[in-house]
């Protein structure tokens, strides 16, 4: 049964549905091969066993019953542990929600369960998904499965790693800056930033808000799709929830082609600062997109260098008051209770102990962008940014029907190298940000190895807002040609465990 | 509590002119909370109408009451004020135990009602114009009991419970623009103001506004200048007065506590403050080591409200007439004063009055029973007009028996007392209690007749043109019938078997 | 405008409700006065005449019909209370206005 974990998504439901495997089989080979590498790479935080195997016993009962079962029926999951879940703990990677139990589930996570999606566990990510190496978990760091030394990307370091090593075969993310793309591209994996709306954040813990989007994490094209499709749709507990219907994303990755499409090359997405190794793999995936039929267009979108400056004002500013309400009043930790001291001090003894660094430095950054005097300055501006680089989207979609890049400018770093420089932390989203402060839908998928260090390289999509279905009708031509080139999937090339 | 010294109220005003700024939060009267589907019962268990919105769970998000808004429009409409064609919510941030975020979904610079005015009319009829500045939608807080010290106050308490279960219930914010000019009337301004505001809003229907269930509250800001200079002095805000007697007395105590400072050569600090029901004073609130500084931003979980100039305008056809000039064209119609006007306003009388006429009633008949024998019943009772068990169809129907002479004055009142006994209609508690008027000439040929011969003195004089004596004959008459006469009719009928023009 | 100093970080710190130790003031000082240098760029668009986007889609007027949805039990609500009492939640003495 050893070959289950190397399944794709697609193929275990077909194989679940025809009766050649059990969900029962495959949840079990899953939580073996858990059990036997993750106290090595430690992609989950919490590993639901009886939970996984009484839902898969189900998926097997309604089989037997003979009732129809769903494209993704019966394949497991890991689940980042930002949704909320009412059978599990809800962390956020925060020792401030440690063992908090939410009484309600993320509208996420109950469409999980009603395509019969089998959730494995929670897994581990940046605090509060703040961070883009995993490293600012409270519970510790996870290793990239292609070398445990170096970063799993972030914040959903937990979510690429399970898939990169063998743990699941589907994974949630989220993305505010990169936090799906920029872990799946530096592990080999794909992962896809939905368009802002395009899947509820009900029960999502909230980082920033106007940027936060939850998405899908696999290791091919289809089965991403296939999740997308799972996850997606409006939802009336969100008010910023698209209300129109899902792109056709699993026909569009049935049927990859990009003869025909102009494909956007974007100036401002190079230069200093990006590997070479990243460069070259990035300009052959160009290459082999012209060889396929696209027709390659250079863009200038000047505004792009701002989008990082903006990013690090908006994304902090929203999140130092979606956190003011861990307060120790009403659930999670709460320290200095000792009768004496007031509700005042002993909030704020509470989120001193119970947030890590990262998150206190970007509570208090949003907390100074925001404050009367500087508003206009800084989160203001940040605003106006964002509307330039919207402007620069729509210039640019009006030549091109998708924009690639690389999805990073490097390749996974040494864990501990960037901790203490947050700015060089920070540039590790790049590419990634400007999707997110225009909304647009955007997809990373491996491109290939850097020569220089054996380690995965992500091309990165971007499609207009609601147009998601681009992404995979380009991602899945990409994925088969490359294929084809190596002879198997790269992810075969990772190293065993 | 230190004793503050106080200018005598007119010296107050012979050298400083009073301004003001009034901010009313209304509770709406919506079925859930503004921005989830929690239940807003009154009086519920604690924390037993809470969701993850309203308790601020992490993952939980904002959907719009479209009733809130629907509300917030109607009352902006109400208030002559411009509604915004496109408006955001912001969150103000705060740390308080009671707000389950740490920051209130509230409004900023962008109100979705601003720029109005409403007319109040002070009780000598004298109309004064207070500006508004603007009307927005915002959530109530929790509840916290404060334990372990003196009565339930936050000082001493060793700790508090919170029930949220008010948390997130909708709020209109109406803030006033500086009202200057009121002079001496300042605080009868400001109480008609929440007055006129309050029956504004029930007109409306948006809200009950009952002050003392914390419906409807008042924050009273002020500050004097010299009078004849331009430039406004430093303002007091105090916070939560919560009955009109109360917004009156608050601004009063202001005025003289404010005269007493300046004059003394002393400065105001601006600071909030609190109102005492006991004693009508204010006291310092704590005070604050920084500025408040409340990193107002768009909330980033809503979306803008744009509502359509159509629907707006639909809006607007569905204004209630408003009160003050409702109450105006009352009293032409029914031709009293402005001051019984106000004691009918007073009273609560107003709606049940118009019912009675509504019934059939005339205006006057309508008043004198609402305004007399039940409003003396209301007031034994302690309990509002309204509440009395007995409505405005059988108090029209009563002044209808009247009116066709089958009851007298007393026969009615005797009616009303039974309708209000329980003992059913006036007409079940006519027939059970036997009240009809004798009106049989017969009968009361017989009791006139008999009047006349017990009392042959009076009739003397009587007949010797005294008119005026005939009463004691009636009086007989009546009490030989036991009230059940038409003591008209008995005056007619002595008078002419005297002989004696009426 | 950069050059945040130990106070100012102070200040952020009780704004956000945050108990900073010492050698945190400092560490937070340097490090917030180098990222805020560094994002102080978005300030070249301060007076270009653009609107701001506060929202990536221009959605407007989301609402929901005033009708009631189940509410949590108390007990569901209560469930993740660092302490509780009287089926309330039970919190150290606020410091405020009486
Ligand atoms: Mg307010
Ligand atoms: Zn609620």
């Amino acid at each position: 049964m050893a070959d289950l974990i190397k399944l794709t998504a697609a193929e275990i439901a077909a194989k679940i549905a025809a009766g050649e495997v059990t969900a029962v089989e495959v949840t079990e080979a899953h939580l073996a091969r858990i059990e036997a590498v993750d106290e090595k790479v430690h992609a989950f935080l919490h590993v639901d066993r009886e939970g996984a195997l009484a839902q898969a016993r189900a998926i097997d009962d309604k089989r037997a019953r003979g009732e129809k079962l769903g494209p993704l029926a019966g394949v497991p999951l890991a689940l980042k542990d930002i949704f909320t879940t009412q059978d599990m703990p809800t962390t956020v990677g925060s020792k401030i929600l440690e063992g908090w139990m939410a009484p309600y589930d993320a509208t996420l996570t109950k469409k999980l369960k009603d395509a019969d999606v089998v959730i494995l566990g929670k897994t581990n990510m940046d605090e509060f998904a703040m961070g883009s190496s995993t490293e600012n978990s409270a519970y510790g760091p996870t290793g990239n499965p292609w070398d445990l030394t170096k970063i799993p990307g972030g914040s959903g370091g937990g979510s690429s790693a399970a898939l990169a090593s063998f743990q699941a075969p589907l994974a949630i993310g989220t993305d505010t800056g990169g936090s799906i793309r920029q872990p799946a591209a530096v592990t080999g994996t794909v992962g896809v930033k939905p368009t802002y709306g395009g899947v509820s954040r009900y029960g999502m813990v909230a980082f920033s808000s106007s940027l936060d989007q939850g998405g899908p994490c696999a290791r091919t094209v289809l089965d991403a799709a296939l999740l997308h499709e799972a996850i997606a749709g409006h939802d009336p507990l969100d008010s910023t929830s698209i209300d129109a219907p899902v792109p056709a994303v699993v026909e569009a990755a049935r049927n990859g082609s990009v003869d025909g499409m102009r494909v956007g090359v974007v100036k401002q997405f190079r230069g200093e600062g990006y590997q070479a190794g990243v460069l070259q793999r990035f300009d052959e995936s160009v290459a082999l997109l012209t060889e396929l039929g696209a027709e390659i267009v250079e863009l200038d979108c000047p505004s792009f260098d701002l989008a990082l400056a903006a990013y690090y004002l908006i994304a902090p500013s929203e999140c130092s008051s979606n956190l003011a309400r861990f307060d120790a009043m009403r659930y999670g930790l709460r320290v200095g209770d000792d009768g004496t001291k007031s509700a005042e001090e002993v909030t704020a003894l509470t989120r001193e102990a119970g947030f890590g660094p990262e998150v206190k430095r970007r509570i208090m950054l949003g907390t100074y962008a925001l404050s009367s005097g500087y508003y206009d300055a800084y989160y203001g501006s940040a605003q106006k940014v964002r509307t330039l680089i919207t402007r620069d989207f729509e210039r640019a979609f009006e030549q091109v029907d998708v924009i690639i890049s690389p999805t990073t400018p490097t390749t996974a770093f040494p864990i501990g190298e960037r901790t203490d420089d947050p700015m060089a932390m920070y540039l590790a989203d790049v590419c990634t940000i400007p999707a997110n402060l225009a909304g647009n839908a955007a997809m990373s998928l491996p491109c290939g190895l850097a020569p220089e260090d054996g380690l995965p390289v992500g091309l990165q999509i971007i499609a207009p807002a609601l147009a998601d279905d681009r992404l995979y009708k380009v991602g899945a031509a990409v994925e088969s040609a490359l294929t084809e080139k190596w002879g198997h999937p790269l992810i075969e090339e990772a190293p065993a465990l | 509590m230190t004793v503050t010294d106080l200018v005598p109220y007119e010296d107050a005003l012979a050298t400083y002119d009073p301004v003001m700024g009034l901010e009313v939060h209304v509770e709406l009267g919506t079925h859930t909370k503004m921005f989830c589907g929690c239940a807003t019962t009154l009086g519920a268990e604690p924390n037993s109408q809470t969701c993850p919105t309203c308790l601020g769970l992490p993952g939980s998000l904002p959907v719009v009451n479209a009733t809130g808004v629907e509300s917030a429009i109607k009352i902006g409409l109400a208030l002559n004020c411009t509604i915004a064609e496109w408006c955001r919510f912001a969150r103000k941030n705060y740390f308080y135990p009671d707000m389950p975020k740490n920051f209130q979904t509230s409004q900023y610079d962008e109100p979705i009602a601003f720029d109005g005015y409403l007319d109040v009319q002070l009780e000598d009829g004298e109309v004064f114009r207070v500006q508004i500045e603007r009307a927005h939608m915002e959530e109530d807080t929790g509840k916290s009991t404060h334990i372990g010290g003196a009565t339930g106050r936050i000082h001493g308490a060793q700790h508090s419970l919170l029930d949220y279960n008010r948390a997130g219930i909708p709020l209109i914010e109406i803030v006033t623009k500086p009202i200057e000019g009121a002079g001496e009337r300042a605080p009868e301004v400001a109480k008609a103001y929440v007055a006129e505001l309050r029956e504004l809003i029930k007109a409306l229907g948006v809200s009950e506004a009952r002050m003392e269930m914390g419906q409807m509250r008042c924050d009273v800001n002020l500050s004097l200048r010299p009078l004849g200079t331009e430039k406004f002095g430093t303002r007091s805000e105090t916070k939560n007065v919560n009955s009109l007697r109360s917004v009156e007395r608050a601004a009063r105590y202001e005025i003289q506590r404010h005269a007493a400072v300046l004059s003394s050569g002393g400065t105001i600090i601006q600071e909030t403050r609190h109102f005492h029901e006991d004693d009508g004073s204010t006291t310092s609130g704590r005070v604050k080591e920084e500025a408040e500084d409340y990193r107002y931003f768009p909330e980033p979980d809503l979306v803008p409200v744009a509502p359509a100039r159509e629907w707006v305008e639909e809006l607007r056809a569905t204004l209630p007439e408003l009160p003050r000039v409702r109450r105006n064209r009352l009293r032409e119609e029914w031709g009293v004063s402005a001051l019984d006007m106000q004691s009918i306003l007073n009273a609560g009388a107003v709606d049940l009055i118009v019912a009675t006429t509504d019934a059939g009633a005339d205006a006057a008949s309508a008043r004198k029973w609402w305004m007399g024998e039940l409003a003396r019943r209301a007031n034994e009772d302690g309990v509002e007009l309204g509440a009395l068990p007995i409505t405005a169809e059988q108090v029209a129907r009563v002044a209808a028996l009247v009116a066709e002479g089958s009851l007298n004055d007393k026969l009615a009142r005797q009616a009303i007392e039974g309708v209000l006994a329980g003992e059913g209609d006036p007409d079940a508690v006519v027939e059970k209690r036997g009240l009809k008027v004798v009106s049989d000439e017969g009968a009361l040929g017989t009791a006139v007749d008999e009047a006349i011969a017990a009392n042959a003195a009076i009739a003397d004089k009587i007949r010797g043109g005294k008119v005026a004596a005939a009463g004691a004959l009636v009086g007989a008459v009546m009490k030989a019938t036991r009230g059940q006469a038409d003591a008209a009719r008995v005056r007619e009928l002595i008078l002419e078997k005297l002989g004696v023009e009426g | 405008m950069p050059g945040i100093t130990r106070e100012e970080v102070a200040h952020l710190a009780r704004l956000a409700r945050l108990e900073l130790k010492d050698e945190e003031l400092d560490h937070f000082a340097g490090q917030l006065d180098d990222i805020i240098g560094a994002v102080a760029r978005v300030s070249e668009v301060a007076g270009q005449d653009v609107p701001p986007t506060s929202h990536p889609l221009p959605l407007t007027n989301v609402m929901r019909p005033d009708e009631v949805r189940p509410s949590l039990t108390p007990e569901q609500a209560l469930s993740g209370a660092p302490a509780q009492e009287q089926q309330r939640f039970k919190v150290p003495q606020i410091l405020g206005e009486e």
